[in-house]
Order: structure tokens, then sequence, then C-alpha cells
């Protein structure tokens, strides 16, 4: 303005530029997305995070398709919350150029209720259901209807050093107690797992409420529900990170620093996802023969536990323009076949029973008969639309764990909990 | 822009306010005649296309988010949607993740625009009487703030960081500081200054330039020291200079974002409103609560620029007679 004011010839000049100047730019985005179409083979954007030999899975499906459509990996980010961010970015601009989308285990019901995925209906939905483990499927249903085709699944499992623990302990007690044992004796000891303001401490929480029998949310996760059960994994979760067991950083512990430290001899125990089996091969091969796995610790000995089901599920967009050839492609990317093929170069789990029966699955996953057992009980998070606000205040109220009072811990979480499944109250 | 508005030469006020017609004067005003009518319609016609532009990138979504902050409205839950008042203000206004954001923010921002006052300052006085290499100088000197933030962010992250960080590993080697309040928190604010103090450096070289050589001559020659040289009629001279470098970089650290999402993520409480309001909004999916956050930012954020126009308002050299005061 001012300068205007003092040069009036040359300030209209501006103006003028800055008019031109304005109107180029509100015209550029005009022009630059046209329509993108090509005629031809449709072509399918798949939205995923990066697995190993995804690739390959894409190039067989597309070669099976012969034509009909071709399915193009767009690899999101690795963290999670990137991946979830730049979905829901473009699903909230109704994006159609996104056909399928790989979610999280814990997006489904969200995406689902926020009506971006389609829902799975007559014979496409039976194909799914057939020979799908219970835990992944109910993990892609929302309000009794299938919304994804679970694609892989995962669990904890307890690994331990037979070297220094000649049976495996049973429950969360044995466990300390065993520590406690290998301490004073002067050996390896700590029991290393995550700890840190994450969604692995909601894992934790999640995998000794449900073994303790309780629940968080009610079965409709519509209502916070803090019964006897969840106070017993409160005070399960403050005895073990008080019993002098855990490593110094256990508040400060996300999957893979629980690995490097257990691969560099720090532990005697160890729960984490079996992604650690083949790093431990191939990274600590001394150590890897004295390292072997046993089912998740439980609460009471006389029920075994129930561990949190992970995972990915594919969707189709709402917003796609090739609804029927996607559902169609799904089917082929999680099929017996491919999730094998993942199983064995990417080590996810396969969602389908009969493939951990496959010879073949005998070496790549040793482990599998252990998998398998938890899976067939396994605890699915809980299942609400409000998942990651659940989550965030779930993780913030925990940490750290010891601090717990499992009383008034209990109330508090039963309060955060109401809201972020309200949506009324902030996340930090 | 507001520098020259704010231009203390008294030539260039007294023409600025006879063309323009400042609002104190205008009562007094004989009626324009009709060249002066014709120039002022075509000034208004010139001007309009860029006033809509303003009007449709700042007003319509800052009216769009106070709409919306009135609002219950998850996108996770599209058909609750509802007309809710003021509740979202109350949520928010009561909650502890609010206000413990709200004072990390204050502290970070007074924090850093001291320091970047009195680093740019010298820095300014560098460049300024800088001969040999004055453009190396003054180049090398923006450097920083040349870079994109994030990627100053990751450098800064990396250096902390216990194993890979050569800062890490001489200041504290047994530590991890960006997982600790107190310590993240300086680190955060470190990364602000080492980033805009260059910022403020030229904006403050922009008022030294102001100051006239016969002045400071004049007062040496009557025995003024250096010091008093400084304070007694540089600052006041560039006084007007300060408060806009001062008006920017508050606004500007008041919405820090980048540097606590690269380096903590607003982890064990580092987070600043700006982040908060994006957790909420972005990745809570929560546009009413969201939004409540970002109007109360904007209001923050326009409340800042009221008190430092009113402070413009008496600080103008010749203005009033403070101007020799400091």
């Amino acid at each position: 303005m001012a300068i205007r004011d003092r040069h009036p010839q040359r300030g209209s000049v501006r103006a003028r530029a800055l008019a031109v100047g304005a109107a180029i730019a509100l015209m550029a985005p005009l022009t630059a997305c046209g329509s993108s179409d090509e005629g031809g083979v449709p072509t399918l954007n798949l939205y995923q995070f990066p697995v190993e030999g995804m690739q390959n899975v894409i190039d067989n499906c597309n070669r099976a398709a012969n034509g009909r459509y071709i399915i193009v990996y767009q690899v999101l980010p690795r963290a999670a919350d990137d991946q979830r961010v730049q979905m829901v970015r473009r699903l909230a601009a109704e994006d159609d150029s996104m056909d399928i989308l790989g979610l999280d285990v814990t997006w489904t019901q969200e995406f689902a209720s926020a009506d971006w995925i389609q829902e799975w209906t007559g014979e496409d939905r039976t194909e799914i259901e057939n020979g799908t483990l219970p835990g992944p499927l109910a993990s892609a249903q929302y309000e009794d209807r299938l919304y994804a085709a679970p694609n892989n699944t995962n669990v904890q499992l307890l690994w331990y050093r037979k070297d220094l623990v000649s049976e495996p302990p049973k429950t969360w007690d044995e466990m300390i107690e065993a520590a406690l044992r290998l301490k004073q004796e002067g050996k390896t000891y700590q029991v290393l797992t995550m700890g840190a303001q994450y969604e692995g401490l909601v894992v934790l929480f999640n995998n000794l409420v449900a073994s303790a029998g309780g629940n968080v949310v009610s079965e409709d996760g519509k209502t916070a529900v803090m019964d006897a059960g969840t106070v017993r994994a409160l005070e399960v979760m403050q005895r073990f990170a008080t019993a002098g067991v855990t490593s110094p950083s256990f508040t400060n512990q996300i999957e893979d620093d629980v690995r490097l430290a257990f691969q560099n001899g720090a532990g005697a125990f160890q729960l984490n996802w079996p992604y650690v089996y083949s790093a431990l091969q191939s990274d600590a091969p001394q150590l890897a023969p004295n390292v072997t796995w046993a089912r998740y610790p439980a609460i009471d000995p006389n029920t075994p536990s129930r561990v949190t089901i992970g995972g990915s599920n594919m969707a189709v967009s709402k917003y796609s323009r090739h609804s029927d050839l996607s559902f169609e492609a799904v089917k082929c990317l999680r099929n017996a076949e491919n999730q094998k093929y993942l199983a064995i170069n990417a080590g996810q789990p396969p969602t389908i029973e009969a493939v951990y029966s496959d010879p073949e699955m005998l070496e790549a996953y040793p482990m599998k008969e252990t998998i398998l057992e938890e899976l067939k009980d396994a605890a699915p998070r809980p299942l609400t639309p409000a998942y990651q606000n659940l989550s965030t205040v779930v993780a913030a109220t925990l940490s750290p764990p010891a601090d717990i009072d499992p009383g008034q811990t209990a109330a508090a979480l039963k309060k955060s909990i109401q809201e972020a499944i309200d949506s009324k109250g902030v996340l930090p | 822009m507001s520098i020259s508005s704010t231009t203390p030469a008294g030539a260039a006020t007294t023409d600025a306010e006879k063309r323009a017609g400042t609002a104190p004067r205008r009562r007094g005003r004989t009626p324009l005649s009709e060249g002066k009518k014709q120039e002022r319609k075509l000034g208004w016609l010139l001007c309009a296309p860029a006033a809509l532009v303003m009007v449709a990138v700042t007003a319509y979504p800052i009216l769009y988010s106070f709409w919306l902050s009135l609002q219950r409205y998850d996108l996770k839950f599209p058909d609750e949607r509802q007309f809710v008042g003021l509740e979202n203000y109350a949520t928010v206004l009561t909650n502890s993740y609010w206000w413990t954001a709200f004072a990390v923010t204050v502290l970070i921002t007074v924090v850093s625009v001291v320091v970047e006052l009195v680093l740019g300052m010298g820095l300014a006085l560098i460049m300024h009487r800088t001969i040999v290499g004055r453009g190396l100088v003054r180049t090398s000197a923006l450097i920083p703030y040349g870079i994109v933030t994030v990627v100053a962010a990751f450098s800064w992250r990396y250096a902390w960081t216990p194993g890979t960080g050569y800062l890490a590993n001489l200041v504290t080697p047994d530590g991890a500081p960006l997982t600790e309040r107190a310590s993240a928190l300086a680190i955060i604010i470190l990364a602000e200054i080492w980033k805009t103090t260059p910022f403020m450096a030229l904006l403050l070289m922009a008022g030294l330039a102001l100051v006239p050589d016969d002045l400071l001559k004049a007062a040496s020659m009557d025995g003024a020291s250096w010091w008093q040289r400084f304070t007694k009629v540089m600052l006041p001279v560039m006084k007007p200079a300060i408060l806009v470098a001062l008006l920017f970089r508050t606004l500007d650290a008041f919405r820090v974002f980048d540097n606590i999402y690269v380096l903590t993520n607003g982890a064990n409480q580092t987070s600043s409103v700006s982040m908060i309001a994006y957790n909420n909004l972005i990745k809570g999916l929560n546009l009413g609560i969201g939004s409540t956050m970002s109007v109360l930012i904007f209001l923050t954020v326009a409340i800042i620029a009221f008190i430092f126009v009113k402070l413009f308002g008496t600080a103008a050299p010749g203005s009033s007679d403070d101007g020799g005061r400091r």
C-alpha cells in the first residue's frame, strides 16, 4: 500500500501484474488436472505400504487378468501414521484415482464408518470368508458387514533363550519369577518388549486385558467398559514394569529396539512379532540356535493367553472408477498362492488357514503351529471407528507403565476412552 | 511493504499522507476534484482483482473454519454431524493437553524471539559494517534461512540421536536428549534460532540502513561512547524496523510446526498448538475440534498482531515525543 502511495505509476503496473499473476494462478490447476482415464486397459491403483516381493504378486495378477486390468503399485510411506494420513486426505477429497487400499487392521472400521470403502457382498463376500481365519476376518467387518479382504495377519510370540531357560513360562508371574531368578544368579535376565508411548504399548495392554478375560470397549464398540479383567491387566502391567526385570529403556522401546537388544544378547525373553525370527537367523547366527519360541504368556495358569491381531486388509475405495475390477483384483492379490509367496518372501503370516499346512511353509515358518494356535483364539483390538483416537489416549494414559495405579488408571482410561469414542475429547 | 509504510523520513510520511488521505486528516478535506475521483476509481478497479483473490484465499477459509468449529463434525461419523454452538470451545479451553501445548508454544516463542533479536542485531551490525567481502559475508549469514526447515530439522534430529549424532555423543554421551522434555524443548528452540536469526538480521539491517551517518558522527563529536551511540541514536531510529522484525518473528514462532514435527513429533509434552491442531484435524479427522483450535490460534495471532500494531502507533519517530526514549 505504502509503495503505491508513493509511486502511483509503478504501483498500478504492479497491481496489474498482480492481477494477471493471480488469474494465471487460478487457471493453472484447471488445466493441470484433466481427465486421465486413457482408453484401453483400465489402470487400478493399489495404495499400499512397502512389502517385499509385492511387485511379483502384482505381476502375477496382471498376467492372470489377461488384459482386463493393470494393477499399479503406489507405494505408501513406511510409517503407519503417514500411510493413514495420506489415504484419509485423499479420500476426504474424494480422489477417484485410488482403487485398492492396503489398510492396517485397525483402520478398517474407521474407513467403513466414514463411508470411504465399499462393502463386500454376494459371492465375493463368500469367497473371502471361506477358509479365512476368524480373528483376521473379524478385523475386516463393521456392523456385521464385510468391508475388506484380510490380506495378512500377525501375532506376537514369546521368544526365549533355551540356554538360560529350560521350560518356557506359562504365565506373566512365572516369567517375572524366572527372570528374577536369573538376575540373582547373575545371568542375562531381561524381559524385552515394547513400552514406548505408542501403539505398541496399547497392543501390550490389549494382550493383557484379553488374557485376563476383560474388555476395554463393549461389543458394539460404542461404550467404554472397565471390568475386573482390565484392572487385573493393569496390575500385571504395573508389576512387570516395576519388578526390575525390564530393560532400563523399556519406556522408550519400539519393535526394532527390542529386536536389536535381544539380538545383542541383552535379554532372556522377548515378546515380539514373528519377523524377529528371520532377522535373528541372518543378523545373529551364533545366537540363533539358542533361541526358541512359545505361546505368549497367560495371566491365569489355567486360561491360555489371548493376543492382539496385527496385519492388513485390502479394501476397495468408494471413489474408484473401476469397482468391479478392483474387487476382482483384490481376490487375486490375496489368494492362497500369493499369500504363501508373501509369507515365505516377506514373512507375512497368511490369513487363509490352509496355507499354513503347505509343506513349503515348514522351512520358512517353523513357528507356524504356535502362530496358528494363537490366531485361532486371538483378541482383536477394540473394533471401533474411533480406534485411532482411542489408541492415542490409551498410550498417553498408560505411559509410563510403572506409574500405573490399577484402580485409578482404570477410571481415567474409562473416561478418556469414552471421550475418544464419542470424538468429543481432545487428542494430545 | 510494512517497512516502507513506516519509513521515518519526514518527507515520505507527509507525502504519503497527502496522496492517500489517511484517516485522521480526512474530515477537514475539501471535496475531491473530478480528476482525483477518476484516479481513485481507477485505483480501486486495479486493486479489485487482487483484493478479491485475497478475500477468496484468506477470508473464506477463516469463515469456513469458524463455521466448522461450531459443529460436531468428525469424518469418521459423517451421520452425526450437527450444530453444537460453542461446545467445542468449552471442550478445548478446559482441556489440559491444549493448555500444555499453549504454554510450550509461548515458551518457544518468547525464548526464541528474544535470543534471535539479540543475535540478529549482532549479525546485522556485522553485515552492515563489513567492508571486505560484503556479499560473501551476507550470503553465508543467510544460508540457514535458505535451507528448507524440514531438511534442517532432520539434520538436527540425527545430530541429537544417540549413536549416529555427533552432538548427542559430544554433549550427553549416555542420554537421549530428544526423549526428555526439557532437553527436547531446548533443542527445538535452538533449531528455531539457528534457522531464523538470519531473517531477523536481514530485517534489522534494513533498519540500520536508515540510521544517518551524520547523526552518528555528530554524536561521537559530542563525546558519545559506542554504547551510547547504539542505545541513544541507532536504536531509537531503528525502532520501527525492530518492531516489524519482532512482529514477523513472533507470529511465525507462534505457529511453529515443522521443527517439532520432525524432532519429537510432540512426544513428551513438546507439542505446540499447531501440532495439536494438526493431530486433531488431520490425524483424528475431527473437523469440529480441530477447527476450533485453528480459530483459537488465529485469534491469538490476531491479538499479538494487534498489540504490536498498537505499539507502532506510538513508535513512529517524529509522531510523538517518545521518539527519543528507548
